[in-house]
C-alpha cells in the first residue's frame, strides 16, 4: 500500500492538471477559463507538495492564484463578455500547431520506442529536505544572487514599460 | 476495543478536532455576530436584540433558522454553477484555515513547516469566493463590490505580508507553533520589538477582511451590500460565516505571531504562575453575573434560563481549578482571550470611525503602509545583524 499511493497521488493530480488545461481552453467564457486555470494551477501546487516542496506549494497557491488569477478576473470583469464570445474562438495558426504537436508527438514516441528505462516518474523525495524555507533563501540570495537579482530587473522593467504604454493617451 | 491500525492512528485526533471546528465554529461565529450587535446597540446607546431568549442569548439560533428556512433565489441571468460555488469556495477556504490555527499546545493542530504561509495561501484562494460571487450575481451592484474588493484585497495584501515579514524575522520559522515557542523563548511577545509592524498588520487585516473603515466592498450607502447583494438565505449564511471566520483567522495570525499565542502574559515570569487560575476565575465571575438581577427577569423561563446558565458557567469553573484541567485549559483560555480582544477592537472600530473614500483607502495602502512596512523589514534586519555590521564598518 505504502508504494500505491504516492503514485496514486500523482495519477490523480496529473489527471486534474490536464484535463482542467484542456478545459481552460475551450471555454467560451473567458471567466469559467480562469475557475479551470486555477483548478490547473491547484494541481501544480498539488504536485510541489508531492515532491515535499511546501513552500513552494504554498507560493504558488498565493501568488498564482491569490495574485494573478486574481488580476485576471479583474480585467474580465471588466469586458463585454456577450461581444467576446462572439469572436472566433481560435485564431487559426494551424502551421504553428501542427509543426508544435508533430514535435511533442515524435519526442513521447522516442520515449516510449526507448521503454521503461528511458524515462522516470518523479518519484517523492525521501523526506522533506530541512529546514525547507532556509533552504530557498539560501539558493536564492547567496548562490544564485545575480541571476536573481537580474531577474528581478527585468521584471521592474516591463512593470515601468507596461505603466508608460498604459499613461501615453494622457500628454 | 479494538486496535487502530498504524496506518491511520496519526489521524484519528485531527480529524476528530476538525469536526469539532465544523461543528462548534458556526455557532462561535453567530456569537460573534450577536456580540457585534449588542456593542453596537451599547455604542449606540440602545440595548440591542433583547427578545429571544435572556438578553437575546438566542438570537443566533433564531437567525440561523431564519436563513436556513428561507427560499433559496438563483437569479435568472445569473452563471448558476458559479452562483452555486462560489460561497462554498468562501466558506471551505475559511474553515480550514480556522482548522489550521493552533489555539493552544494541547490541540491537535498539524504542525507544518510553512503554517503561516498555508493560512495565507488559504485565505487567498478564500478571496475567489467573493470576486466570483460578484461576477456570477450578473448585476451591477455586486460587480462594483467584487471590483473594488480585488483592487483593496490586492494592495493591502502586500502590506500585509511585509508587516507579518516582520515579525517572521524574530521567529526564524513559519510554523504557527514555532513561532509561538521562539516568543517563549525570548521571553517577550514580539509586539514589543515589532510595534510598527504590529500597527500595520492590524490596519491591512481590517481592510484584508472588508471590515470598517476599509469597507467598500459592502457598503451598504453605496452600492445595497456589494458582492453579496444577490445572495439570500443560506448562501448568504455562507459569505457570513467566512467572513467571521476570516475576522478570527486575522485575529488569531496577529495573537499568534505579536501577541504570543496560548502563552499568559510574562510567560517566564514564575512570580505570575497564579494567572493560571484566571480561566476559573473568569468562568466563575461570569455564573455570579448571570444569577446577578435574577427577579428582574420579566418571565420564568428566562429566569430559569439564566439559573441554568449560571449553574453551567460555575460548574465549568469549579472544573477549572483541578489541576489537569486547569493545565489543559489555560492555553486555550489565554489565545481566547487575546483573540476576543482583537475582536472586540475590530467591532468598536466599525461603529468608531467613519468609512473612507475609495482613493484615500488607495493612497494609505500604497503611499503609507507598504513603504512604512518595507522600511520597517530594512530596520529590523540591520538590527538584528548590527554586529556584523558594525565590524564590517570597523567600530
Amino acid at each position: 500500500m505504502q508504494s500505491v499511493l504516492p503514485s496514486l497521488f500523482f495519477y490523480a493530480l496529473a489527471t486534474m492538471i490536464l484535463v482542467s488545461a484542456v478545459v481552460t481552453i475551450t471555454r467560451r467564457n473567458a471567466v469559467h477559463s480562469v475557475i479551470w486555470l486555477i483548478s490547473t494551477l491547484l494541481g501544480i501546487a498539488g504536485l510541489f507538495l508531492h515532491q515535499h516542496a511546501e513552500f513552494l506549494a504554498a507560493v504558488q497557491v498565493i501568488v498564482y492564484i491569490g495574485g494573478i488569477t486574481v488580476l485576471f478576473l479583474f480585467v474580465i470583469m471588466l469586458v463585454n463578455l456577450d461581444e467576446a464570445a462572439k469572436k472566433k474562438q481560435f485564431a487559426g495558426q494551424w502551421k504553428i500547431v501542427v509543426i508544435c504537436a508533430g514535435a511533442l508527438l515524435a519526442e513521447l514516441g522516442f520515449f516510449i520506442f526507448k521503454g521503461a528505462e528511458g524515462f522516470y516518474f518523479a518519484e517523492p523525495a525521501g523526506g522533506s529536505l530541512q529546514p525547507n524555507t532556509q533552504l530557498i533563501a539560501l539558493a536564492l540570495y547567496r548562490d544564485y544572487l545575480l541571476p536573481f537579482e537580474l531577474a528581478s530587473l527585468l521584471l521592474l522593467v516591463a512593470m515601468i514599460g507596461a505603466v508608460v504604454l498604459a499613461k501615453k493617451d494622457l500628454k | 476495543m479494538p486496535t487502530i491500525p498504524a496506518a491511520i492512528e496519526p489521524f484519528i485526533w485531527p480529524f476528530v478536532y476538525g469536526a469539532v471546528i465544523l461543528l462548534v465554529f458556526p455557532l462561535l461565529a453567530g456569537y460573534i455576530v450577536l456580540l457585534e450587535r449588542k456593542v453596537m446597540a451599547d455604542i449606540q446607546v440602545r440595548l440591542g436584540p433583547m427578545r429571544v431568549g435572556p438578553h437575546g442569548l438566542l438570537q443566533p439560533l433564531a437567525d440561523a433558522l431564519k436563513l436556513l428556512i428561507k427560499e433559496d433565489i438563483i437569479p435568472t441571468l445569473s452563471d448558476k454553477w458559479i452562483f452555486w460555488i462560489s460561497p462554498i469556495i468562501s466558506v471551505v477556504t475559511a474553515l480550514v484555515a480556522v482548522f489550521l490555527i493552533p489555539m493552544s499546545d494541547k490541540l491537535p493542530v498539524p504542525d507544518t513547516n510553512i503554517g503561516l504561509l498555508l493560512v495565507l495561501s488559504l485565505t487567498s484562494v478564500g478571496i475567489l469566493g467573493i470576486i466570483l460571487g460578484g461576477w456570477s450575481s450578473n448585476s451591477n451592484y455586486p460587480l462594483l463590490g467584487a471590483l473594488r474588493s480585488t483592487a483593496q484585497l490586492v494592495s493591502y495584501e502586500i502590506a500585509l505580508s511585509f508587516a507579518l515579514i516582520g515579525g517572521l524575522m524574530l521567529a526564524g520559522t513559519l510554523s504557527l507553533q514555532g513561532i509561538v515557542m521562539a516568543q517563549k523563548e525570548q521571553a517577550i511577545w514580539f509586539v514589543f520589538f515589532q510595534p510598527v509592524a504590529f500597527v500595520i498588520y492590524f490596519i491591512a487585516a481590517l481592510a484584508e477582511t472588508n471590515r470598517a473603515p476599509f469597507d467598500m466592498p459592502e457598503a451598504e450607502s453605496e452600492i445595497v451590500a456589494g458582492y453579496h447583494t444577490e445572495f439570500s438565505g443560506f448562501r448568504f449564511a455562507l459569505y457570513f460565516l467566512a467572513e467571521y471566520a476570516n475576522i478570527v483567522i486575522v485575529c488569531s495570525i496577529m495573537t499568534i505571531l505579536f501577541l504570543g499565542g496560548w502563552l499568559r502574559p510574562f510567560p517566564n515570569v514564575a512570580a505570575l504562575e497564579f494567572l493560571n487560575f484566571a480561566p476559573a476565575l473568569v468562568l466563575l465571575g461570569l455564573g455570579g453575573a448571570c444569577l446577578i438581577g435574577l427577579d428582574r427577569k420579566p418571565s420564568k423561563p428566562q429566569k430559569l434560563g439564566m439559573i441554568g446558565l449560571g449553574g453551567a458557567f460555575i460548574l465549568a469553573g469549579l472544573a477549572c481549578l483541578l489541576p489537569p484541567v486547569m493545565e489543559a485549559v489555560h492555553g486555550l483560555f489565554w489565545f481566547m482571550l487575546k483573540v476576543f480582544m482583537g475582536v472586540y477592537t475590530f467591532i468598536w472600530i466599525r461603529f468608531t470611525l467613519p468609512r473612507y473614500r475609495y482613493d484615500q483607502l488607495m493612497n494609505i495602502g500604497w503611499r503609507w503602509l507598504i513603504p512604512l512596512a518595507i522600511a520597517n523589514v530594512i530596520v529590523t534586519g540591520i538590527v538584528m545583524q548590527r554586529e556584523q555590521i558594525f565590524a564590517a564598518l570597523g567600530f
